[in-house]
């Protein structure tokens, strides 16, 4: 269980986290969705202290996350920017991280095994590719058995082999009862892991919902529309809740109407279609719509407030 | 690297904690498993040796045409501890890296995630160090003394005795003097954050600001120079003291203060920043 509460990070000018609260419960994935730069991997280090919060608070399992007893215990990180010294191998890499905890080196090989990484744990840690870098890391965080597993952008740089057994660990990860926290920033990934998404934009909370619910929420949908009169057919169209763009001199993009209650408009009016498509918005464009919509309405209300 | 199914991942039931010494342990494991460890410190332990070796040889050959002036310069406890001055760059070099190679790595995210607490990770590191750099300079310290002294012995000369006053104090005041540099460079890296400033820091400090003293007027000097941390610090493996020099105690005592005053502003810094 991660608790945030009205929680913010200032870099000098920059806001990189703005009053952000929200709860990480146990049990399902929770995707943690933003686009490049919105503040996730900001916020992981605000929850692991390694950053001071400017404003506000966040807790691990009820407590600040350094006055745990145990912090691997209590959360695993994976985070974004490696955290391996390069000149040493994998094996005295985890070995000195259990060490600090009195975890012994039968868990360290155990490990090592699980993630796949037996032959070349001797290795120096700079020689690894992108993937077993990744799978070091997968080890760092289960070493200490953690009740709460975080892990930032895990399938960036991921064979298609390496995206699927993370995929699997993330949901089996959750399944044994652990909280599973995981960013990305890319829609569809979270589509297939995550349960609840926290959607974030400039270091704001944009969504904090079902995947189902936020996918209907999001996808508006569109139709295109092709038509020798297009400019009558717009007027027709045209309603409170509804946006038609002209695309070019035949084809018409339709916004909040279904494709039957244009064809039946076209038809009372007597207007010729040469096409009449409909398109669902993808999950990608429901995010890029969302997070967009946000950053409007930042621009609109620094605009009130100035 | 082909399994795509995931076993079930170990529990570890046994309950766990964070301890000093744990950490302590953890940091002898990083320091143990790095190359650039090893050979930084086989490096100050032969150059500690092979340079008392080197002018002794040189002073034995030389003698005969040496003036008396010349000679009187010449003491074999100089001759036997003159590879303390090489070792101490070895030494500082290692302790800034013990720390900014972490920061250059991003090791230090994993360091303090696992010990969020941070100043056991700084104490563990100095004490790890410390140690090692002691144990490690005693015997190169004692083996330097022998061996110069047992060349000089075949030519009848500059002998001198561990028994002579202050010969045994000096030898292992070289050692620790090493210590306390490699004490106060690891304390520099942690401040700086960055390796090529923590060894250009310790530089200004202990080889460019001393000769600088130079250009002040020569009373200003005198009484200046004696305070500087290299000099304070010397005293500790300095048979003879002139005039403008501290005393063994207090010049030992004043480089300790300098070593405790950089390890505590690494420590309030290294809890207050960010990582």
């Amino acid at each position: 269980m991660i608790e945030v509460r009205d929680l913010s990070k200032r870099y000098g000018e920059k806001l990189a986290v703005d009053g952000l609260s929200f709860v990480v419960r146990p049990g399902i994935v929770t995707g943690f969705l933003g686009p490049n730069g919105s503040g996730k991997s900001t916020t992981m280090r605000l929850i692991l202290g390694l950053d001071a919060p400017t404003r506000g608070d966040v807790t691990v399992n009820g407590k600040h996350y350094r006055d745990h007893a145990a912090p691997l215990h209590e959360v695993g990180a994976l985070l974004e920017a490696r955290s391996v010294h390069t000149g040493r191998s994998a094996y005295y890499h985890l070995l000195a991280l259990a060490q600090t905890h009195g975890i012994g080196r039968r868990r360290v090989l155990e490990l090592i095994d699980l993630v796949g990484l037996h032959d070349v744990a001797r290795k120096r840690a700079g020689q690894f590719s992108l993937g077993m870098g990744q799978r070091l890391g997968i080890a760092t965080t289960l070493l200490g058995d953690p009740a709460t597993v975080m892990l930032d952008e895990p399938v960036n740089g991921l064979d298609p082999e390496g995206i699927h057994w993370m995929r699997n660990l993330l949901k089996h990860l959750a399944a044994e009862g652990r909280t599973v926290f995981v960013s990305s920033h890319l829609m569809s990934e979270m589509a297939l892991t995550a349960d609840h998404l926290i959607v974030i934009g400039r270091g704001r909370l944009v969504a904090d919902t079902s995947v189902e619910a936020f996918t209907q929420r999001a996808s508006k949908r569109v139709v295109l529309v092709r038509s020798p009169q297009v400019e009558q057919l717009r007027d027709a169209l045209v309603g409170p809740e509804v946006v038609v763009t002209l695309v070019d001199r035949e084809l018409l993009e339709v916004v909040g109407l279904t494709a039957a209650t244009i064809g039946e408009t076209a038809a009372e009016r007597g207007l010729v279609l040469h096409e009449l498509t409909p398109q669902q918005a993808s999950l990608e464009e429901a995010f890029m719509e969302l997070t967009r919509d946000d950053l409007e309405y930042r621009a609109g209300e620094a605009a009130v407030a100035a | 690297m082909s399994a795509v199914s995931v076993p079930t991942i170990p529990r570890h039931e046994r309950a766990v904690r964070v301890t000093q010494a744990r950490v302590a342990l953890s940091e002898w494991t990083k320091f143990q498993s790095l190359r650039s460890t090893r050979w930084s410190l086989g490096v100050g332990f032969l150059l500690t040796i092979a340079f008392p070796l080197l002018f002794a040889a040189v002073t034995a050959n030389r003698w005969a045409h040496m003036s008396v002036h010349e000679r009187a310069d010449r003491h074999p406890l100089d001759i036997a501890l003159a590879g303390v001055n090489v070792a101490q760059l070895a030494i500082a070099v290692l302790g800034v890296l013990v720390i900014t190679g972490e920061y250059s790595t991003g090791m230090i995210r994993a360091s303090f995630t696992a010990v969020p607490k941070r100043l056991p990770v700084l104490w563990a590191k100095l004490a790890v160090f410390a140690a090692v750099s002691f144990v490690l300079m005693v015997p190169a310290v004692l083996i330097a003394f022998a061996g110069s002294q047992a060349i000089l012995d075949r030519h009848h000369l500059l002998q001198i005795s561990l028994g002579s006053s202050g010969v045994l104090r000096s030898e292992l005041g070289g050692a620790v003097y090493v210590m306390l540099v490699g004490v106060f460079a690891l304390a520099i890296g942690a401040i700086v954050r960055n390796t090529a400033g923590g060894i250009a820091a310790f530089a200004a400090i202990f080889f460019v600001i001393p000769p600088l003293m130079n250009i002040l007027p020569t009373s200003w000097n005198n009484a200046v120079s004696q305070y500087l941390p290299s000099n304070a610090g010397r005293q500790l493996f300095s048979l003879h003291h002139t005039a403008h020099n501290l005393k063994v105690l207090p010049g030992g005592l004043l480089f300790l203060a300098y070593c405790a005053l950089a390890v505590a502003v690494a420590g309030v810094l290294l809890v207050r920043r960010d990582v």
